[in-house]
């Protein structure tokens, strides 16, 4: 049996606090009116400069809103007229709320990826895996507090209480042909209706696979095992939709004009990958401390294996998606594209390199798949990079070009990770950490690659 | 010089392994293991060095990439300038991702041909050659090891090999 140190239980709860301390200081420091945005623009352009330049060449990203910025250039300021900030407050005021979503999510999506991991193990009755169970259990725990968490972020947001969802604003409905032909899905009552199905079943599944596999430890057949078996299979079909539906509920729709049929695929290879390299770092550290003595060598090269692979699709997705939109060039999708590498240049291409060139590099190596601290260093790069992916599938809609990594965005990060230690490793304290009597246990322990 | 060796059939991958252990635990020298299919960790048991097969694979890959980017890079934008999706800007960096996928199959396609014809190679094996295949039954379920013998006693080898559950032990003279 696992017990949680004090020292662990007392570091997530800093992190909690600390990240809800610099989260609602976050949300208080947001300007609340044009004359807060004004003080915040001078005090930036007095060391900055420059910056009028970069708005109107920004004008692409929001005609209208160019226009009136480019036609009241010279009489106002550098920045345009009152329109103009009020876009800006509106970012602004924006912001904490999407660092508090993409955090949410971001949290939110390993515990998912973890599930879906944990079912294919056992709809493919694989046998490396099983000694693996109770750790991959654990991280799908978050599933419940993360899930609740993000369905209320999602009713503030889909009831327009915040402004992260532009067809949530009936005023900008009323002006838009596009959003009004998609109001029959996209609305407050339907996001939070399949919102529930989603995470019903997601939830209802983890409860049944944990229930059957806590129960097969006692049990003297594979009867267990083999429901397990058949809601996994039934789960998988299941999840395969609804996570796709999920990522333009959840996701996509920020960008309501613009869509792509693979990014159901797309948020799955990130949610996927980020997944397996939390059950990594976290088998790591189990062994680390003395636990987990049945895990060797083999497992986490094979946990690496896979951290390595899924990588490659995610960028193979990634590339997909990107190239069909680059060489078509139609305005309405490359929008899309346009507006992050030019206003997010930084975190677009920064993540390529952290979710594809870092990972190729380093895990290609098969001796190095084998090296924990090296899958360490590549899990962290790889955790980074996929948080920074959903940050800049979120931001560009919600806050545009007046993001930054600033004190919202890193306390929410904090907050999440310490109510994700925290749930995750008191989870590993309630059942052994052997799942002792799956009929695949043996081979599993003897797996040797 | 004629060499001796002893020729141990064996029915079962497992008692195999077993036996290749014990063998060069009592440092008799294995020349060669034959078996139908390929044996996990044999090659581990056998003390055989890691292949190397894999860095080949590697270098032909960069091989394959550099040929294509100089490839697309003369043909594309030197030799005759291409409008590429309606994108005229003539230059290889900002035409890119249409050059990708190519780069990926040329990358694929060097590394996966260029290590097969290194294994048949390092392997000695081309077309129309005699097999080298001691015992036709180890391409169907028996497995055969091949023990140097000539320095050793060859009851107490014989012995040895019937007790680690060999099914049949040849000695044959090898010229």
């Amino acid at each position: 049996m696992y017990t949680l140190s004090n020292k662990l239980r007392l570091f997530s709860i800093i992190l909690i606090v600390v990240g809800a301390v610099g989260l609602v200081a976050g949300f208080l420091q947001a300007p609340h009116t044009i004359d807060d945005v004004k003080e915040i623009m001078a005090a930036h352009d007095a060391h900055g400069g420059g910056h009028g330049e970069t708005t109107a060449a920004d004008s692409h990203a929001a005609p209208a809103h160019g226009e009136t910025s480019t036609a009241t250039h010279g009489e106002e300021d550098a920045h345009g007229g009152d329109a103009h900030y009020e876009h800006i407050l509106h970012q602004l005021q924006n912001k904490p709320w999407a660092a508090l979503y993409v955090a949410a999510f971001f949290f939110f999506m390993i515990s998912l990826g973890v599930l879906a991991f944990y079912a294919i193990q056992f709809a493919a009755q694989s046998g490396w895996s099983p000694v693996l169970f109770r750790v991959m259990e654990a991280i799908t725990a978050y599933l419940v507090p993360g899930g609740i968490i993000m369905f209320v972020i999602l009713g503030l947001s889909g009831f327009h209480i915040n402004h992260l969802f532009v067809w949530a604003d009936p005023e900008v409905v009323a002006h838009d042909k596009l959003i009004q032909g998609k109001s029959g899905w996209l609305n407050g009552t339907m996001l939070l209706v399949r919102a529930a199905i989603f995470l019903g079943g997601w939830i209802a599944y983890r409860y049944f696979a944990v229930k059957f596999s806590r129960k097969q430890d006692e049990a003297n057949d594979n009867a267990w095992y083999r429901k397990s078996f058949k809601i996994s299979a039934a789960f998988l079909v299941f999840f395969i939709y609804t996570e796709s539906m999920m990522s333009w509920d959840w996701i996509m729709s920020f960008d309501p004009h613009w869509f792509s049929t693979l990014f159901g695929w797309y948020v799955f290879a990130g949610l996927f990958v980020s997944g397996i390299t939390t059950i990594a770092l976290i088998t790591i550290y189990l062994k680390s401390r003395g636990y987990l003595e049945f895990v060797n060598d083999s497992h986490i090269h094979d946990l690496a294996k896979f951290m390595f692979g899924i990588s490659i699709f995610w960028t193979y997705l990634w590339f997909s998606q990107f190239m069909l939109i680059w060489y078509s060039n139609i305005p309405e999708e490359v929008t899309y594209f346009i507006t992050r590498i030019e206003d997010y240049n930084i975190t677009f291409f920064g993540m390529l390199v952290m979710n594809f060139v870092f990972p190729l590099l380093l895990l290609i190596n098969s001796d190095f798949k084998r090296i924990n601290w090296l899958v360490i260093a590549g899990g962290i790069v790889i955790l980074c990079g996929h948080y920074v992916d959903v940050f800049t599938m979120v931001m560009p809609a919600t806050v545009g070009e007046s993001w930054f990594i600033g004190l919202s965005e890193i306390s929410a990060v904090l907050l999440f990770l310490g109510l994700f230690i925290f749930v995750v490793f008191t989870a590993l304290t309630k059942a052994p950490l052997l799942a002792k009597r799956n009929p695949y246990i043996e081979e599993s322990k003897h797996f040797h690659y | 010089m004629a060499s001796k060796v002893i020729h141990a059939l064996y029915t079962d991958d497992d008692v195999l392994m077993d036996a290749v252990k014990a063998t060069r635990k009592k440092h008799y020298h294995i020349e060669e293991v034959f078996t139908p299919f390929p044996v996990h960790g044999l090659d581990k048991a056998m003390g055989l060095p890691h292949t190397r097969l894999a860095i080949t694979s590697f270098m032909y890959g960069c091989v394959g990439i550099t040929v294509a980017i100089t490839m697309m890079n003369y043909i594309m934008i030197q030799d005759w300038p291409q409008d590429i999706g309606g994108k005229p800007s003539f230059s290889f960096i900002e035409n890119l991702p249409s050059f990708v996928p190519i780069m990926f199959e040329l990358t694929v396609f060097f590394a996966a041909h260029l290590m097969v014809i290194t294994f048949y190679m390092r392997s000695r094996l081309w077309p129309f050659k005699e097999a080298e295949n001691p015992d036709v039954r180890t391409t169907d379920d028996h497995f055969l090891m091949e023990i140097d013998a000539s320095h050793h006693q060859e009851e107490e080898l014989i012995d040895f090999l019937t007790n680690t559950g060999a099914v049949e032990i040849k000695i044959i003279d090898k010229h």
